[in-house]
């Protein structure tokens, strides 16, 4: 983090309100002790997050005393485009990856932090901590840069950008380690509670607000549940859960035979999905 | 967190079983979960090579591409643990253009772990692998002879190939050579205990893993620190940001910045959760210094007794890594621990060959080529050799123009004590020349196919500078390589080399006063570029005179084109060589534009920066 702080021009944190995100904003607090990280924090906002992210969200930013740039795709809103209504794929292409690629050229970023770690997923294994992205923010698998020792390769022309991946080399458990050492604030979300659910493709899916249609014969019904991961809330699945406590979450994950992203409905489509959208400027 | 970290590589020839063998690791140890699990299912039928088995190989790999090819091609960073030790597994291919990738994942490991099919033996390409991990500094190594279920176990096979590759690794050097007998496929040996070689009585793989030492002692080697970033939120602190690369500090601890000599004390060693009185290798903290002195990001601090070396030539053994070739001569951009500065290999020595390990004569370094060279850097550089600390002696080279890390490399020795170079300073200088002469010295630098018109417009623009009493000198290429270039020919290395020799030409003149007017076809933008930092900002003026090959070879005027078309001259520019038209020029003369226009066009440039 401090190699980006030092190297870019202009660098920004994204900051998308979950587990990851949380560490790396902790650890950049520690990076630049007794100063102050050296950019601000970018949320890429759906509209579509569960009401409790959005508080966390503004209550983490208050309470690190960290600039905060919210940005929504006012044209994806103005064409009416959402989960339910439009489709996760269209939803997530329109809303995350163009709106994304929108902040980035508004504000002239040319580096941009994520919390993406290798082991989530297949064709995340081969990322690079330092991410080269073309002028259109594309990234071409064949065009990265090799990694050697510690030594990143950070040139870029005008108009190229830079993902900077500080937690690549961290799985799931070292995050929720971590948080449970250094008393991280995570989203009460991740923490099993009384909440309205109903049961789609296999998962919990939570009635956040009335925005949800039901479906015929649907009732919202509550349950003890929680989150691995969090996106959208149509698009989140929970799990059954009685773990209250960091302890209880780490114990039950211990004892899991599920992934993470397992709950995330974006993923489905076949293995090499996630690849596709990387291509096109996704995290 | 503490747990300790083991960080290895794996390689073998294609169809060893690799993947297989990693597949095998991740689920005997549990860290696949259940959904990744029927997706394997699912993909086992339809792309596995194992028939209706599980192919625990697709478990790795990652871009839809290669997992068409059925190859894996670059690096892969997996993830796992045992009780004792978290590891990451950085896999590589086997296939052909493996070096590249090989020197990438083994950079960051301890061990590496060399897969040997039992039916086929120690291959060259398990001796290309292994002197690649021996090149990068991998010290250990653990052999795992394959497929053991399809020569039944037969403990003879096993000893044969064990024997075999002692016999060559002992060249190598390894601090350790392990052997197993394993079957991926099957699982027997990785993490579970074979009941089919009761005849072996070694560790599993995993027992192997956890077990083995690999400690570098990097915490009682010299103490260096590569200052990441200056950290000065306000007026009352100045903290130097860094990782220490090896050994330890401690409050009070004297203290060198390297490059520059300057020695004061360690007053602190700040971190978030309180300062520290002492720090080791690994650690990320903040360094406050008890006196005030001129540091930035790029510079080392270690103990006045064990310095680095500083030096502005090494000789260093070279990965390339790049479709285009390295070509001695040239400018890159040399990153060394958190320093970046402009530098040349002087010298290739020689290639080596890693089929045999000879010395083989080469100009240039191809694509997955290794080399051992001497290189130059424009600023004298800080460092240990590689063997002594991989932090300090690694560096990469970045191509100037795409921003592509082109090569890694790994210092031998310093060739030359930058302290005994000093450039010898004269009382009349660039300024007084210039003074005298009544002018501003530049440089003028024509490029473009040839026949665009360089040299016509070239000698007019002198001619009218002559005439407003404008002192200039004209360089030219036909000139230049029938005098001081005379041994040079039209290879890339030796344009590269051409340009060089001109830029140094140029740099006298210039130093002389004079305004120096160069025309050069000069097709390459990382030696335009290596020659206007030869100079002041401000001095270099880069004109393309932009006329199309279609208009260049119609004119013809040397009957060039004619001979080029049909073979007679191999690498000539525009046709058999390539022509890199530059992207942000100074001036920019088009093709149609009338001769006397550009020439006024140049002048004008020329008179208003002569002030
Ligand atoms: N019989 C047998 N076949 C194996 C064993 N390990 C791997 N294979 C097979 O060898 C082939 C190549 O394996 P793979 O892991 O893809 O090789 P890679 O190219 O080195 O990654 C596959 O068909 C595997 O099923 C083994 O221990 N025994």
């Amino acid at each position: 983090m401090r190699e980006a702080a030092a190297v870019f021009r202009k660098p920004v944190m994204l900051y998308s309100i979950g587990k990851d995100s949380g560490v790396m904003l902790h650890l950049a607090m520690k990076a630049f002790y007794p100063g102050k990280p050296p950019f601000s924090l970018l949320h890429v906002d759906t509209t579509w997050k569960f009401r409790e992210m959005i508080a966390h969200r503004d209550a983490i930013a208050a309470r690190y005393g960290m600039k905060l740039i919210v940005h929504i795709n006012a044209d994806g809103v103005a064409r009416g485009i959402g989960p339910v209504a439009s489709g996760a794929a269209l939803h997530t292409q329109v809303m995350k990856t163009e709106a994304l690629r929108q902040a980035l050229d508004a504000h002239g970023f040319d580096a941009a932090l994520g919390g993406a770690r290798r082991d989530e997923e297949k064709s995340r294994a081969k990322e690079r901590i330092f991410s080269f992205r073309n002028a259109h923010h594309g990234w071409e698998p064949r065009e990265q840069r090799p990694e050697l020792w510690s030594l990143f390769n950070t040139c870029l022309h005008e108009g190229e950008s830079m993902r900077v991946f500080p937690l690549s080399n961290w799985t799931e458990f070292d995050v929720w380690d971590y948080i449970a050492a250094e008393d991280v604030p995570v989203v009460p979300l991740y923490f099993a509670a009384k909440r309205p659910v109903v049961r789609r493709s296999g998962t919990w899916i939570m009635v956040d607000d009335d925005r949800l249609p039901l479906e015929p014969g649907e009732v919202p019904e509550l349950r003890s549940v929680r989150f691995r991961t969090l996106g959208c809330y149509p698009l989140s699945g929970a799990i059954e859960s009685h773990a209250t406590t960091l302890d209880e979450i780490i114990a039950e994950m211990r004892a899991a035979r599920t992934s993470e992203r397992q709950a995330r409905l974006i993923d489905g489509e076949g293995g090499a999905s996630m690849e596709a959208k990387k291509r096109e400027g996704y995290f | 967190m503490a747990r300790d970290l083991l960080r290895f590589l794996t390689c073998g020839s294609v169809d060893d079983g690799k993947s297989t063998l990693i597949g095998r690791i991740l689920l005997d140890c549990g860290v696949v979960p259940d959904d990744q699990l029927a997706a394997l299912e699912r993909d086992s039928r339809r792309f596995g090579t194992t028939g209706d088995a599980l192919d625990v190989a697709l478990l790795l790999d990652g871009l839809d591409a290669e997992r068409q090819q059925g190859i894996t091609i670059d690096v892969a960073y997996r993830y796992f643990s045992s009780a004792n030790r978290a590891f990451i597994v950085a896999d590589t291919p086997g296939h052909a253009q493996f070096t590249r990738n090989m020197a990438t994942g083994a950079s960051n490991c301890e061990l590496a772990v060399i897969l040997v099919d039992a039916r086929k033996g120690v291959l060259a390409q398990t001796r290309r692998h292994s002197f690649i991990c021996a090149l990068m500094g991998i010290r250990h190594v653990a052999v795992a002879i394959n497929k053991m279920d399809l020569v039944a176990f037969d403990q003879a096979v096993f000893d044969r190939i064990s024997a075999e590759y002692q016999k060559f690794a002992a060249a190598l050097g390894f601090q350790s050579v392990t052997l197993l007998p394993v079957a991926a496929r099957d699982g027997d040996n990785v993490v579970h205990r074979s009941t089919r070689a009761a005849w072996y009585q070694g560790p599993t793989l995993l027992e192997y893993l956890d077990h083995v030492d690999v400690r570098q002692d990097a915490a009682t080697r010299p103490f260096r620190f590569p200052v990441q970033y200056v950290l000065h939120p306000d007026p009352d602190f100045r903290g130097l940001s860094g990782t220490i690369a090896s050994g330890a500090v401690a409050v009070g601890d004297g203290i060198v910045v390297a490059a520059s000599g300057k020695a004061t004390t360690v007053k602190r060693i700040v971190t978030f959760d309180g300062d520290l009185l002492q720090a080791e290798a690994g650690q990320a903290v903040t360094l406050v210094l008890a006196d005030e002195v001129d540091i930035i990001r790029g510079d080392l601090l270690a103990p006045p007794r064990d310095r680095p070396e500083v030096a502005d030539q090494f000789a260093a053994h070279v990965v390339w890594m790049s479709d285009q070739p390295m070509l001695p001569g040239r400018s890159y951009l040399l990153m060394c621990g958190t320093r970046l500065v402009p530098a040349r290999v002087t010298l290739l020595k020689h290639r080596i060959d890693i089929n045999d390990l000879s010395e083989r004569s080469a100009r240039t370094l191809e694509l997955n080529d290794i080399g051992v060279c001497n290189i130059a850097t424009d600023q004298p550089l800080v460092f240990d050799a590689y063997a002594a600390n991989h932090c300090t002696g690694a560096f990469i080279l970045i191509d100037r123009t795409t921003h592509a890390t082109a090569g890694a490399g790994m210092i031998d020795f310093g060739l030359r004590r930058a302290n005994n170079i000093h450039p010898q300073s004269h009382s009349i200088g660039k300024a007084e020349r210039a003074a005298a002469l009544g002018q501003k010295p530049q440089i003028l630098w024509f490029t473009g196919l040839s026949g665009s018109g360089k040299s016509t417009i070239a000698d007019l623009v002198e001619k009218d500078l002559h005439r407003r009493g404008i002192h200039s000198v004209l360089l030219d290429g036909d000139n230049m390589r029938s005098g001081l270039n005379r041994d040079l020919g039209f290879s890339d290395a030796d344009r590269v080399e051409n340009i060089r020799r001109v830029g140094e030409v140029a740099r006298l003149m210039l130093d002389a006063g004079l305004v120096v007017i160069c025309c050069f076809i000069s097709p390459f933008a990382a030696e335009r570029e290596m020659v206007r930092d030869l100079v002041p900002a401000g001095e270099f003026t880069e004109i393309f005179v932009d006329t199309a090959l279609e208009e260049c070879i119609r004119r013809d005027p040397k009957g060039l084109y004619a001979k080029a078309l049909t073979g007679k001259i191999p690498n000539f520019t525009g046709i058999g060589s390539p022509y890199e038209v530059p992207v942000q020029p100074d001036l920019r003369i088009a093709g149609a534009m009338e001769v006397a226009v550009a020439v006024d066009a140049v002048v004008a440039w020329v008179m208003a920066r002569q002030g």
